[in-house]
């Protein structure tokens, strides 16, 4: 057993680190956060000069490096509040591809991700917000040679910034019987894009609409009917990204706020002298540590295709929820006035911690997943 | 990142997991509260692991054993607890003993000591808290009078586990008065047996006697054995200390495994098991004892890398505390009313006994203080 990244993942850290500190400062955010999609076509350039989008993709379709490789770049991505499609394409519309994409949809898609020629996400939730497979309601039929879509999507991330959506539709039946991906390319006639005006700035969460949005034969992902046991695969890898994204970000917030308690002085002393102020300190450390735990055997786990990976990922989601949400508040508690400013980067996690522990499942959802498995 | 076992790591657990399936004592053993007969079976159960090399796993070959990585340990103690093996009886020297010995002895202390600390043959217990040194060990009044080839030892401890059997006490005492109190200490190992040692038992709100008071009154202790430097104690206590909470950390690590799917047994026995807040409670307990063995396990791979347990230890017995509390709390709660008569299906002893898991082997606050200072680099409170 081996616990830790390997010196050359450790490496990619560093440099991950060092370009984002450079090309994503908070300058950056807060100049994409202005801005319509969030998307920086400069930006993403960089990216995938750096080879980050061929991260997690098998090599046949032109990727390189594992899933672990691709978490290790997520974490920093989640530190540095990278906006953009990032999570969209690479946490949520490459897993769905791989597991549930034909071999011509993969070869184009994700060949295309991996070259920086596209961008994808995956329209999952709907107006209901759950994120079962009961979630899935919009219909898709059987239409001269193709299917017709009908129904909204909802909290869809970075959909105007993607070439290409995987949508979950209903095909028959509920629940998890009955459920079929497709893989919707460009802007078709009837289908409509919103951007939600949502508190996490950083990131874009869409409405995607459906008025009989006709597709050809072969956007159809797979067989029909039987989506959710890849879908569910997709979500552990999307699940255990967001993880990676979050505790990230809440290593940061940590940091930020432990230096602040060093250097703020009250009474004649550094804040971080006062118990009421480490030992708040201390315990968003352990927070956040168990939380990489968790996280860091989900994402083995993924990788690895451990039998308890969905598992594994529910833990890491529920742990990590609250713990950002947490941790992030606690940060602009320990800054005190300065921490509740718009000019101070606090509520910029405060708000990321937020949307993320709403999406894919918060932990009351991972939690109730957790106790099916305790057969409770 | 790799959570498989090699494949000598494979051959050590089946090992181990085909002995402790022949050898584990039948359940129904003498109970803790017949003190004598339950020590002697213990006894005899860490003897018969000792014979078979499996006590010391981490420690030198040379002084009895095995010579192996932390890797083993932890193999070796998952296993105890599938099996259901109870602890060895020499917890104290095992877990802070052996390994400070090992540390800061002399050669001849290690052979002489390390043997017996293992076959069970001598008991060890740890003399640090006084009546007035609890988290401020530097506190400390017991004094050791320098006479030469000696020490007259002569003061209090107290919240001693084992000392009633204990042959070893491994003492921190003031030789000089110093500026600095943590100057000036000096390490003694101290024999029980010697005249003007008395032992008096604790009795603690569960209604058993698990620690003790020792007074030693113009106790003689040769010179021979001092631990470290004389005047040094500081350092060898804190070295002490590390182990108590990295390698007692890692058993802790298991143990909230276990107790985590008591709790699951727990609530489906009563039949709980469709309320919606109790499911959101175990699951919740059962998450944060799998984020506290993974935490271990990171930690593990630290220890690898770097040989001794850092402050980072200090989390899992920080999180293992507080959380061992709210599971029996929970457990004590499913139950209702009916969870306050006789021993509560087993819960009531663990929901009074875990009330001094947050203040035995450094209170929570005592480690907060730790994980601030030592891992986050806060400016010192005191």
């Amino acid at each position: 057993m081996d616990f830790a990244f390997s010196e050359e993942q450790e490496m990619l850290r560093r440099s991950a680190r060092d370009f984002l500190a450079k090309e994503c400062s908070s300058k950056v955010v807060r100049k994409l956060m202005e801005s319509t999609d969030a998307y920086d076509p400069a930006l993403w350039k960089k990216i995938v000069e750096l080879g980050w989008t061929a991260l997690g993709i098998p090599e046949q379709y032109g990727g390189v490096g594992t899933f672990l490789d691709l978490v290790v770049v997520l974490e920093e991505a989640g530190r540095a509040l990278l906006p953009g499609p990032f999570f969209a394409t690479m946490g949520l519309a490459v897993p769905a591809l791989i597991e549930a994409g034909t071999e011509a949809q993969r070869k184009e898609v994700l060949g295309a991700i991996a070259q920086g020629t596209a961008r994808a996400t995956l329209a999952f939730t709907e107006p209901s917000g759950r994120w079962d497979a009961g979630a899935v309601t919009l219909t898709a039929k059987p239409s001269t040679g193709g299917w017709q879509l009908d129904g909204v999507k909802l909290f869809v991330p970075d959909a105007e910034a993607a070439d290409y959506i995987v949508v979950a539709a209903r095909t028959r039946g509920e629940g998890e019987d009955g459920i079929s991906l497709f893989l919707v390319k460009g802007r078709p006639k009837g289908m409509t894009v919103t951007s939600l005006k949502t508190l996490d700035m950083t990131r874009r969460w869409n409405e995607v609409r459906f008025d009989a949005v006709k597709l050809d034969g072969a956007s159809l992902m797979g067989q029909a009917d039987s989506a959710w046991p890849h879908l569910r695969r997709a979500l552990d890898w999307g699940t255990a990204a967001l993880c990676a994204e979050m505790i990230g970000g809440a290593q940061k917030v940590l940091e930020t706020s432990t230096e602040y308690a060093k250097t703020r002085h009250q009474f004649g002393k550094p804040i971080g002298i006062y118990q009421a102020v480490s030992h708040k300190l201390a315990d968003m450390l352990v927070l956040s540590e168990s939380g990489r735990s968790a996280t860091y055997y989900a994402a083995w786990a993924v990788d690895a295709d451990a039998p308890d990976r969905s598992l594994a990922s529910s833990m890491a989601k529920a742990y990590v929820s609250d713990a950002y949400r947490k941790i992030s508040g606690d940060g602009i508690q320990v800054h005190g006035g300065i921490g509740f400013t718009w000019e101070h980067d606090m509520h910029l996690y405060f708000k990321r911690a937020k949307s993320s522990e709403v999406t894919l499942g918060d932990a009351t959802f991972h939690r109730e997943l957790v106790a099916q498995s305790l057969d409770l | 990142m790799d959570f498989d076992l090699s494949e000598s790591e494979k051959t050590f657990r089946d090992e181990v997991r085909a002995w402790l399936k022949a050898n584990v004592p039948r359940k129904d053993g003498p109970s803790e509260s017949d003190m004598k007969a339950f020590v002697e079976s213990r006894r005899a159960w860490q003897r018969k692991l000792y014979e078979a090399g499996y006590v010391g796993i981490t420690w030198p070959k040379e002084y009895g054993g095995r010579g192996e990585g932390f890797m083993q340990q932890l193999i070796f103690n998952d296993e105890m607890i599938q099996a259901k093996a109870p602890e060895p009886i020499n917890v104290i020297g095992l877990g802070m003993g052996g390994p400070v010995v090992i540390s800061h002895g002399t050669e001849e202390q290690k052979k002489r000591y390390l043997p017996p600390l293992l076959s069970a043959e001598e008991i060890w217990c740890q003399g640090f808290s006084e009546p007035n040194a609890g988290s401020d060990l530097s506190g400390l009044q017991t004094r050791a009078e320098d006479k030469g080839d000696h020490y007259l030892v002569n003061g209090q401890k107290v919240w001693t586990t084992l000392a009633h059997v204990a042959k070893w006490c491994m003492l921190v005492t003031r030789e000089r008065k110093e500026a600095n109190p943590r100057e000036g200490l000096t390490y003694l190992l101290v024999d029980m047996e010697s005249p003007g040692v008395e032992v008096r038992p604790l009795v603690q709100i569960t209604g058993d006697a698990e620690f003790n008071e020792i007074f030693f009154k113009d106790v003689k202790v040769p010179k021979s054995q001092i631990l470290g430097e004389a005047g040094n104690g500081w350092a060898v206590a804190m070295t002490t200390l590390l182990h108590e909470r990295g390698t007692l950390g890692m058993a802790l690590a298991t143990r909230a495994q276990i107790t985590a799917a008591e709790l699951a047994e727990h609530a489906r026995k009563l039949g709980r098991g469709a309320d919606p807040l109790i499911r959101q409670t175990v699951a919740q307990y059962t998450i944060e004892a799998r984020a506290l063995q993974l935490n271990g396990y990171r930690a593990v791979t630290a220890v690898k890398r770097s040989g001794i347990p850092g402050p980072e230890g200090s989390i899992l017995k920080l999180m293992w505390s507080e959380l061992n509390q709210r599971m029996a709390e929970a457990a004590v709660d499913m139950a209702g009313p009916a969870g306050q008569v006789g021993d509560g299906d087993g819960w009531l002893y663990q929901f009074l006994r875990s009330r001094a898991n947050t203040i035995e082997a450094g209170s929570s606050e005592v480690l907060r203080n730790i994980l601030a200072e030592r891992v986050l680099g806060l400016p010192r409170s005191r």
